[in-house]
């Protein structure tokens, strides 16, 4: 059995790759994909514990979050779609309105 | 000696007015001019009537009995229980009477007076909270609520006096008199606060009945400092030196305001303080002293001052002062019936003078100077009629209402434990510059030919009646009304000092002979008769005259004309003084110290922010960053503690 540390390091470096994509990204697509990453290295997280102590919880716990995780796609798409439709750009650095 | 009835209809008598000033306030715009003039003196009218009432259900009752009425509880704190409360003895009745009769007089001839006024419902709203104030004043049971009428007054004096504020110096004097009674009221407070200092433990109602009863028990120096700081509350609101500055200037008003407030009613305040306190007085002769001397200097040097003034009403106004010293020495050679009676006749006649004063300047288009008028004996027939009755008593020609109230006060004055020969010359001579000043103004005003302007003297008319009615009546009463307190031994003697006994205590009547009350009696009618005799000479025989002696005598008349310079001596001594301190303060402390650290704090707070708002870059990006880095901290420190 591959031991419960591979699969922690695994998800660090998952989760690593999906926060630095988050901070230096600029496309919001990529952003919003580096998220995706983030939720999916915890995701694997709880699937790795859950098998190491043989509980369920953590794999229903997973079930929710790929549930969460289908509607925040959802509607984050849809607010990309339709501020790409506004301001031609998925730049963030261009969608600062709400600035101060 | 205290038997109290209680009379539950006493809290109507202020109430009334309480209840004019309340509709006029609120509706007097949209009620309109007529029924402004029926609710404002109507309310007075009723609130006589109640007093009416209560005069006699007095005088029904056995001779020592007060009517009380407690309305509602005040201030329960601690030691002190104090409670609304109006209390009606011989002393209040008298003073209810003159303030709500001649009052209502003053009210109806107000509707004539101001009958070109627009803001009629805002004069009659302060002439109504005016005779409130003034009737919760005498009413009060207690000192605190005595003080709290006496505030009352002195701030519908100042309404009333700026009441035609768009005049700068109709403001101005509104001002003087507000800041000047200021300084009285501040030794009025002290001497209140000492004598309930001095009233040893246990609770306190604070009302006259207890403090009367307890004043015994106060160390003697704590009473005379408490009386005389009293009395300078007194020499505040009655005008008397050294703070009656205030009341020559007080004639900016309207003419039937300074007949009310500045003549009859709110002026005689502290003389009918005094007279309530009599049994604080009388345990120390020092004060006694000090009033009697001030109320006959102030006699004097008022009269002097009102030799000199051309403006009717600045005369008139000289006078009330004199006049309300000699009510200061009548209480202070202890003779505490004699002034009180003097402050009734002297609102009779001095309302009257006033109100003819009034009638003068209505029927001259505003003129005030006697040097424009002359010979309005025949265009002005009931003025100068009503005018001449009101000139006779405050002269103190015998059979008119002054002579015997203040021929009570001479007499008391050279006979009295506490009076001595010198006040009695000082009273005396001011009653002979009394006739003189009075007469001159009656000449200048009333006979002669008239020096006027030509469209002036074309609309010269007697006042309507709502004018000379209540002229006409106070006529009478400055005829009759001193009928009441003749001299001890004529007809049915002083009725009116028996009426006050219960309240003054029975005072031990000097015995004077015959001989020598007769001739101080002479003696203050001749020289009074030599003053209107010197009058008629210097005014009707030999017009030129006048011109000749001020300037034969150039400096005593200027320094007369212009009122001892007191004004300017004030203004020198503590006005600029204080100014000039005012303003370093203002230009260091206030806008250094106080604005300094206001906007300093202000403006560290915005530099604060200044740099703090660099954080705040809106951009979503950065805050995340924020974010990660935080959470990286909290979950290093939470695995490495």
């Amino acid at each position: 059995m591959v031991p419960v540390t591979y699969y922690l390091v695994l998800s660090a470096i998952l989760f690593a790759i999906g926060a630095v994509g988050v901070l230096i990204r600029r496309n919001v697509i990529v952003i919003f994909m580096s998220i995706e990453l983030m939720l999916n290295a915890v995701n694997l997280l709880f699937v790795a514990f859950a098998r190491q102590w043989h509980a369920m919880d953590g794999q229903v716990i997973v079930f929710f979050v790929m549930t969460v995780a289908a509607a925040e796609a959802a509607v984050g798409l849809a607010i990309i779609i339709s501020m790409f439709r506004g301001r031609e750009t998925t730049n963030v650095d261009e969608l600062n309105l709400l600035r101060w | 000696m205290h038997d109290t009835v209680t009379a539950n209809h006493l809290w109507l008598i202020p109430a009334l007015p309480l209840l004019g000033v309340v509709i006029n306030a609120t509706l007097g715009q949209r009620l309109g001019r007529g029924l402004v003039a029926i609710v404002a003196p109507g309310v007075v009218g009723i609130a006589f009537a109640v007093s009416l009432f209560t005069f006699a259900s007095l005088l029904s009752l056995p001779s020592g009995t007060a009517l009380t009425d407690t309305a509602f509880p005040w201030i329960h704190a601690g030691a002190l229980q104090l409670d609304v409360g109006f209390r009606v003895d011989p002393l209040s009745a008298v003073m209810i009477l003159v303030v709500t009769g001649v009052g209502f007089l003053i009210h109806v001839y107000s509707i004539g007076y101001m009958s070109h006024e627009p803001d009629v419902a805002r004069y009659f709203t302060y002439l109504n909270l005016f005779t409130f104030a003034m009737l919760v004043l005498v009413l009060a049971d207690s000192l605190p609520l005595l003080f709290v009428g006496w505030e009352g007054v002195g701030l519908c004096s100042y309404l009333l006096i700026g009441f035609w504020y768009d005049k700068e110096e109709n403001a101005n004097a509104g001002k003087k008199a507000f800041i000047v009674n200021r300084v009285g009221d501040a030794g009025f407070l002290l001497g209140t606060f000492l004598l309930f200092w001095n009233l040893g433990a246990g609770t306190h109602t604070f009302a006259f009945t207890e403090l009367q009863a307890h004043v015994k028990d106060i160390p003697l120096g704590v009473v005379t400092a408490a009386a005389l700081l009293l009395f300078v509350g007194a020499t505040g609101k009655s005008a008397q030196l050294p703070l009656y500055v205030w009341l020559p200037d007080a004639m900016a008003g309207p003419t039937p305001v300074s007949a009310l407030i500045h003549a009859a009613t709110m002026v005689t305040a502290g003389v009918y303080m005094i007279a309530r306190l009599n049994f604080l007085y009388v345990l120390t002769p020092t004060a006694l002293t000090v009033v009697a001397w001030i109320g006959a200097l102030t006699a004097l040097f008022a009269a002097t001052i009102g030799l000199a003034q051309n403006d009717i009403k600045k005369v008139l106004a000289y006078s009330t002062i004199s006049q309300l010293g000699y009510m200061f020495l009548g209480v202070g050679v202890g003779a505490f019936s004699a002034g009180v009676f003097h402050l009734m006749t002297h609102a009779f006649f001095k309302a009257l003078l006033f109100l003819g004063a009034g009638s003068v300047i209505h029927g001259m288009s505003g003129e005030q100077d006697m040097q424009k008028m002359g010979g309005l004996r025949k265009r002005m027939p009931i003025t100068f009629g009503t005018f001449f009755i009101a000139n006779l008593a405050i002269a103190g020609i015998p059979g008119f209402a002054g002579f015997f109230s203040k021929d009570e006060i001479l007499l008391r004055a050279f006979t009295s434990e506490n009076g001595s020969p010198a006040l009695w010359v000082l009273g005396a001579i001011g009653a002979g510059l009394t006739a003189f000043y009075m007469y001159r103004l009656l000449f200048l005003t009333f006979y002669g030919e008239c020096r006027a302007d030509a469209e002036v003297a074309h609309h010269i008319h007697e006042s309507p009646g709502a004018m000379t009615g209540p002229l006409v009546i106070l006529a009478v009463l400055s005829i009759v009304g001193g009928w009441i307190g003749l001299p001890s031994h004529w007809l049915w003697g002083n009725r009116f000092e028996q009426f006050l006994a219960p309240v003054f205590g029975h005072q031990d009547a000097e015995h004077v002979s015959a001989a020598l009350e007769y001739g101080l009696m002479a003696t203050s009618v001749g020289i009074a008769v030599v003053g209107i005799a010197v009058a008629y000479f210097c005014y009707i025989v030999q017009p030129g005259m006048p011109m000749l002696i001020a300037w034969r005598a150039k400096g005593l008349y200027d320094l007369l004309f212009n009122k001892y310079y007191v004004d300017e001596l004030y203004d020198a001594i503590v006005v600029q003084p204080i100014r000039r301190l005012s303003d370093k303060l203002w230009r260091s402390v206030d806008a250094g110290v106080i604005d300094g650290a206001v906007n300093g704090a202000a403006e560290a707070v915005s530099m604060a922010g200044g740099v703090w708002r660099r954080w705040q870059t809106g951009n979503v990006q950065h805050y995340a960053l924020s974010f990660f880095v935080g959470a990286v901290v909290l979950i290093g420190y939470l695995a490495w503690r």
